[in-house]
């Protein structure tokens, strides 16, 4: 198959072994039967093939030669090429991070000691997952594809059900399940129809399709729905939040942090197969980012599940990647370049870091529900004083999500930003000027939901009396994150580095000049954002020794929170997460429904009552349940066929047969 | 060697004719299996002599000769019956459909655009026939077994149609049919273990209870 | 050169107390008190650095970064604002939206120091201040990219140093309800009347007062002076549009501005005196009516 002899010189190769290794890495601990070193062999074999394949793709980024190789299966589907480009190469480079941070995580999280059957099951299929994820990346044949997505579905949805006797999780599987195969018949449509039009599966080369009419709407849409199901774009994500919140946390951090990328690839990689888009579709794509973006960071700030939290604002990230993909859409088929580059710098900038703070946040996840016992928020509280390592961290990730400098996620809206400021300065009619203050409505309520996750878990003091035990993450555990956050602040600060990454990505996709680029990305200033950056540390610094000057000079005592001169506070009058975000959930109710049930107060002497709140989802409720139910009436209709009897079944299938061969002969 | 083939392919359609007349499960599962012993036999009249056809020809003959209607006995004992109950559209009219599809085979046959060499032999015919055979047994009897035997002459039927294509596609006919009838027994065994065990019966048409409604 | 860029410093980081004594006198004239005297918050200040701290047993690190991360974010956002016709001491392109994420990690610290208290009051005012903050956002990005369209430019000094009298007259229904939505945004982001009661504490007027509730000592003493430093910052923005006059003299122009300052000052301490606050309910209104304003002042440029 795979000609050994280029593997260790050719970036390719080794990136093709380092993917068969990533899948195999579940295997020893299948065949050993004592549990410990099964695990430990798996962890060592992710690592080394996370550090070989990222060595590969950092070559293939910088320019080295990428040669296409061709498996040579038996199937009638045309030949099966692999290659790896830079658009390829910048979804790789996360991924295996991921899964060295993950991989190293779950060793300490699930160790194999504690829970031997669960912990074999969860490490065979994170192997699958990530090395179907990579084969989905380096495919260049539809039916390949296919395949990588079937088994990527699958293997996420068996790691979801890990904990399978919760009724939650099963729930959760099932819509998830559902969700990712109307998804993959999408996808069926969309190869056959390219199939049909240039006679194999293989994939077309780069910008040398051109469809017209009602085959090009057919075909994006197809793309669009396909991908976009598993990228969690609106109205397609109603199983992210279940998925996220159900899946232990280090298969989280994968499916959230990687798996939903793989659905953006998918879309940019069918855009690039066009050489002219349709006017509509960077809209679209524009106004399915904008509605993603607010209404999922409207939905996280009324969630109480930290998981399901987390969840929500990744389909709130994703949104704004679709934003920066409309824009560069619309520039392209305009003509704008400087709309197509801002726009696809910011979009790949922000994938890469996403992949880089939410694994972080859900990675941190895992810590503090360990310790807490619980989910949910409300529950918590003052775990930074049981969790002083995990706590500073998960601070960066959120201040990183929010996209505050000095940390990462600013750089990437900063090229949203320049895309809309650009517009609103020169265009005639600047509507894409309209992202600026849609991006800071949605930095506005980020602010508002990771305020009220990190106050309501780690500040304070603790709710619940589970959360005063528990104990700090082992040093397994730690350390990823650890890694994470650096690279976070790292790239904040070393903005430029980030750009130098992403440069060939747009290079090579957008077809632009690299002198072109160069001069745009120059209205961009960079190394002047990257000493501000630099500056607010060190003035952070200065104001702090001031501080501490003057504080040592006077005398410090301690003392209960004064608040006001309440004398008798408790934990259970503090503000909880609900009540931080019901002000602000109140404002979007048109979006993010607040159901309210109280029970009990009636007459002059009213019996226990409790109330409950619980947050809905209009877009979920107005639009796709009524869908449903016309679809469940329709269906219903049809049951009658369903009588029962065996016998009739096999009838009809032997009378469809007949029929095919009667006809067949008129 | 053609013309014998074509014979034992006569034979084989006889052997249907004997399915669908009979009542007694013991001399059903004979049946089948001598159908079975004939399709093992036939490879062997059409290609050259070597080892690799020897152990097909052996495989074939011990799997459908002997290995499975061998479990089917097995299951036959377990469950204790013995005779199979009156079918949905009674035996004669049964006999009366086969001919009728017998007849339409060869009609069909006729009609498609086969290779000059196929034209003139009884394979095309001999696999629809077979088939609708199968077919017409899956859907008339009540009993669980009878569906069985059903499902393994379907198999045949199809394994017949293989035959033609031993050129074009060199291993895959042997087995896939073989992997194919395996899995399938395998599987209704088991189903018609826990059907007599959930419904003390074997009758199939039982199974409507569990419809939901 | 360099005496006009000591100036520059030595403005920024001395006069934002005065702003709020002069705040102070107008309403006390107002109320027909003598009020305070103009140099009051200086005292304060100078009390509060030599006053011992207080730390609740509740608190973390968050607490005592708290004051220190929102001073140095709003250091670094004054300076890239133009004092006047003077340009600010760092300037690049897009300043201004580093300039508003700025104010938005000051807020995130902020807000995390008052929860980190555990007590109800301090949430309450989290609560408020990130939920109004959030909707004036928005209007904040309205008014920049109006001002992007109008000066060409990307950067905030060009942006703030191209209204002049001659841009009034000719565009002068956007520049008003630039100033307009761009005064609610002062009033709304600062604290004051008709969002917030700066005098008080009570449960009616909570958001930034009662955030700060638990600090004591020189934090405290951060917590003002950052304050007094934000209503100076983004006073410069508004004094650049609302104020536009230029000579080319540079003393003359220091003098302009140090003017023009005072003078929102009272209007600030106008506002504050004859106004009440404002319903709870009728802020998030208030907010989106700011928008509106701005979103039609940007339409208003583009026809």
């Amino acid at each position: 198959m795979v000609f050994v002899a280029h593997i260790f010189g050719d970036p390719v190769g080794s990136l093709l072994w380092a993917i068969v290794l990533l899948g195999l890495s579940g295997l020893p601990g299948l065949l050993l039967k004592r549990p410990g070193p099964g695990q430990l062999l798996s962890v060592v074999i992710t690592l080394s093939a996370a550090v070989w394949g990222m060595a590969g793709a950092l070559r293939i980024l910088g320019g080295a030669p990428a040669t296409h190789y061709l498996l040579d299966w038996q199937l009638p589907f045309g030949p099966c090429e692999l290659a790896v480009d830079p658009l390829s190469a910048l979804f790789l480079i996360p991924l295996l991070l991921a899964a060295a941070c993950c991989s190293l995580y779950g060793a300490a999280y699930l160790p194999a000691a504690a829970q031997p059957v669960v912990e074999k099951k969860v490490t065979l299929f994170s192997g699958l997952l990530l090395a179907s994820m990579a084969s989905v990346l380096v495919a260049r044949n539809g039916v390949m594809l296919l395949m990588a997505w079937e088994l990527m579905a699958l293997s996420s949805w068996l790691l979801l059900l890990t904990y399978q006797q919760d009724a939650q999780v099963e729930r959760a599987g099932m819509v998830y399940l559902l969700a990712t195969h109307t998804g993959t018949m999408a996808l069926f449509v969309l190869f056959s129809l390219l199939r049909g039009q240039t006679g194999s599966f293989v994939f077309p080369a780069a910008h040398s399709l051109t469809l017209v009419g009602p085959l090009a709407v057919v075909v994006l849409l197809a793309a669009l729905i396909g991908f976009g199901a598993k990228a969690g774009i609106m109205p397609l994500h109603i199983w992210l939040p279940g998925a996220h919140a159900n899946a232990p946390s280090h298969v989280s951090a994968l499916m959230s942090g990687i798996m939903l990328k793989v659905g953006l690839y998918g879309i940019l990689r069918t855009v690039s197969f066009f050489h002219e888009l349709p006017v509509w579709f960077g809209w679209l794509v524009l106004l399915l980012g904008g509605v993603s973006a607010v209404t999922g960071i409207a939905l996280a700030s009324y969630q109480r599940d930290l998981k399901r939290l987390l969840a929500c604002s990744s389909i709130e990230n994703i949104g704004i990647i679709c934003i920066g993909l409309g824009m560069a859409l619309v520039g392209m088929q305009s003509g704008n370049q400087t709309l197509l580059v801002f726009g696809l710098v910011g979009a790949f900038m922000h994938i890469l870091n996403h992949a880089l703070f939410k694994p972080l946040l859900f990675l941190g996840s895992g810590v503090i529900i360990h310790a807490s016992g619980t989910r949910q928020i409300d529950r918590m509280g003052g775990l930074s004083r049981i969790l002083p390592r995990t706590a500073p961290l998960f601070l960066v990730g959120s201040l990183a999500i929010c996209g505050l400098p000095p940390l990462n996620g600013f750089v990437g809206e900063l090229f949203l930003y320049f895309g809309a400021f650009s517009d609103g300065l020169s265009a005639p009619l600047p509507l894409i000027a309209f992202i600026a203050p849609v991006l800071a409505l949605v930095g506005g309520l980020a602010v508002i939901t990771f305020v009220k996750l990190y106050g309501a878990v780690f500040l304070g003091s603790a709710r619940d009396s589970a959360a005063r035990q528990g104990h700090e993450a082992p040093f397994a555990m730690v350390a990823p994150m650890a890694l994470l956050a650096g690279l976070c602040l790292l790239a904040g600060v070393g903005a430029p580095l980030l750009l130098q990454l992403v440069e060939p990505v747009v290079i090579d996709y957008a077809a632009v000049s690299p002198a072109l680029f160069t001069r745009l990305t120059g209205i961009v200033p960079l190394p002047q954002i990257a000493l501000m950056n630099g500056l607010l540390l060190g003035l952070m610094l200065v104001v702090w020794l001031v501080w501490r000057l003057l504080v040592q000079q006077t005398p410090v005592t301690s003392a209960d929170t004064w608040g006001c001169g309440y004398l008798a506070p408790t934990p259970r009058i503090q503000y909880t997460g609900s009540s931080f975000a019901d002000l602000a959930a109140g404002l979007f109710a048109g979006l993010v429904g607040a159901r309210t049930t109280l029970t009990g107060l009636s007459g002059h002497f009213p019996a226990a009552s409790r109330l409950a709140l619980d947050g809905t989802e209009r877009i979920l409720d107005r639009m796709i349940i009524p869908c449903l139910h016309g679809a469940d009436w329709c269906l219903a209709w049809l049951r009658r066929m369903q009588s029962g009897h065996l016998h009739l079944y096999i009838l009809y299938v032997f009378a469809t047969l007949f029929a095919l061969m009667v006809w067949s002969h008129l | 060697m053609d013309s014998l083939a074509d014979q034992l392919l006569v034979l084989v359609m006889l052997i249907n004719f004997i399915m669908l007349g009979t009542s007694r499960l013991a001399f059903a599962i004979r049946a089948v299996a001598a159908q079975g012993v004939i399709l093992g036999i036939i490879p062997g009249l059409l290609h050259p002599f070597s080892g690799h056809l020897l152990g097909i020809t052996v495989s074939i003959i011990l799997a459908k000769g002997i290995v499975i209607p061998y479990l089917i006995n097995e299951a036959v004992r377990k469950a204790q019956i013995r005779r199979e109950v009156e079918p949905f559209i009674g035996y004669v009219p049964t006999l009366l459909l086969g001919a009728v599809f017998t007849a339409l085979a060869f009609m069909f046959a006729q009609k498609l655009p086969l290779a000059p060499e196929h034209r003139d032999l009884l394979f095309v015919p001999a696999s629809i026939a077979t088939l609708m055979t199968g077919f017409l047994i899956l859907t008339t009897r009540r009993k669980a077994i009878s569906q069985v035997i059903g499902y393994l002459v379907l198999e045949n039927g199809i394994f017949i149609f293989g035959l033609l294509l031993t050129e074009a596609m060199p291993f895959m006919v042997e087995a896939g049919a073989l992997l194919d009838l395996l899995v399938g027994i395998f599987v209704m065994g088991i189903v018609i273990n826990h059907i007599s065990r959930e419904f003390s019966t074997v009758d199939t048409s039982q199974l409507k209870a569990l419809r939901e409604e | 050169m360099i005496p006009s860029l000591l100036l520059h410093i030595l403005l920024l980081l001395l006069m934002p107390p005065l702003l709020l004594g002069v705040i102070n006198k107008t309403k006390a004239a107002f109320a027909g008190r003598y009020g305070a005297p103009f140099l009051q918050p200086y005292y304060d200040l100078a009390k509060l650095f030599r006053k011992g701290s207080v730390f609740s047993t509740t608190t973390t690190w968050i607490f005592r970064a708290g004051p220190v991360v929102t001073l140095s974010a709003t250091l670094v956002a004054a300076l890239l604002v133009p004092l006047g016709n003077h340009p600010a001491i760092i300037s690049f392109n897009g300043d201004m939206i580093l300039f508003a994420y700025l104010f938005g990690l000051a807020r995130f610290f902020t807000t995390s120091a008052a929860l980190d208290t555990g007590s109800p009051f301090e949430g309450m005012g989290a609560a408020r201040e990130v939920t109004f903050a959030c909707l004036v956002e928005p209007t904040l990005f309205f008014i920049l990219i109006t001002l992007a369209r109008m000066s060409k430019s990307l950067s905030l000094t060009p942006m703030l140093t191209y209204p002049s009298p001659t841009v009034w007259i000719g565009a002068g229904a956007t520049m008003l309800l630039l100033v307009g939505a761009l005064f609610i945004t002062l009033l709304a982001e600062n604290c004051r009347i008709p969002f917030d009661d700066p005098n008080t504490h009570l449960e009616l007027t909570m958001i930034h007062e009662v955030m700060v509730l638990d600090h004591s000592g020189p934090a405290f003493g951060l917590i003002l002076y950052g304050a007094a430093l934000k209503l100076f910052v983004l006073g410069a923005v508004f004094v650049n549009l609302a104020f536009p006059f230029k000579t080319g003299n540079l003393l003359l122009d220091w003098g302009i501005f140090v003017a023009a300052m005072l003078v929102l000052a009272v209007l600030i301490g106008v506002v504050e005196s004859v106004m009440a606050r404002l319903r709870l309910v009728r802020i998030p209104q208030l907010l989106v009516a700011a928008t509106i304003l701005s979103a039609f002042a940007m339409l208003l440029i583009v026809r």
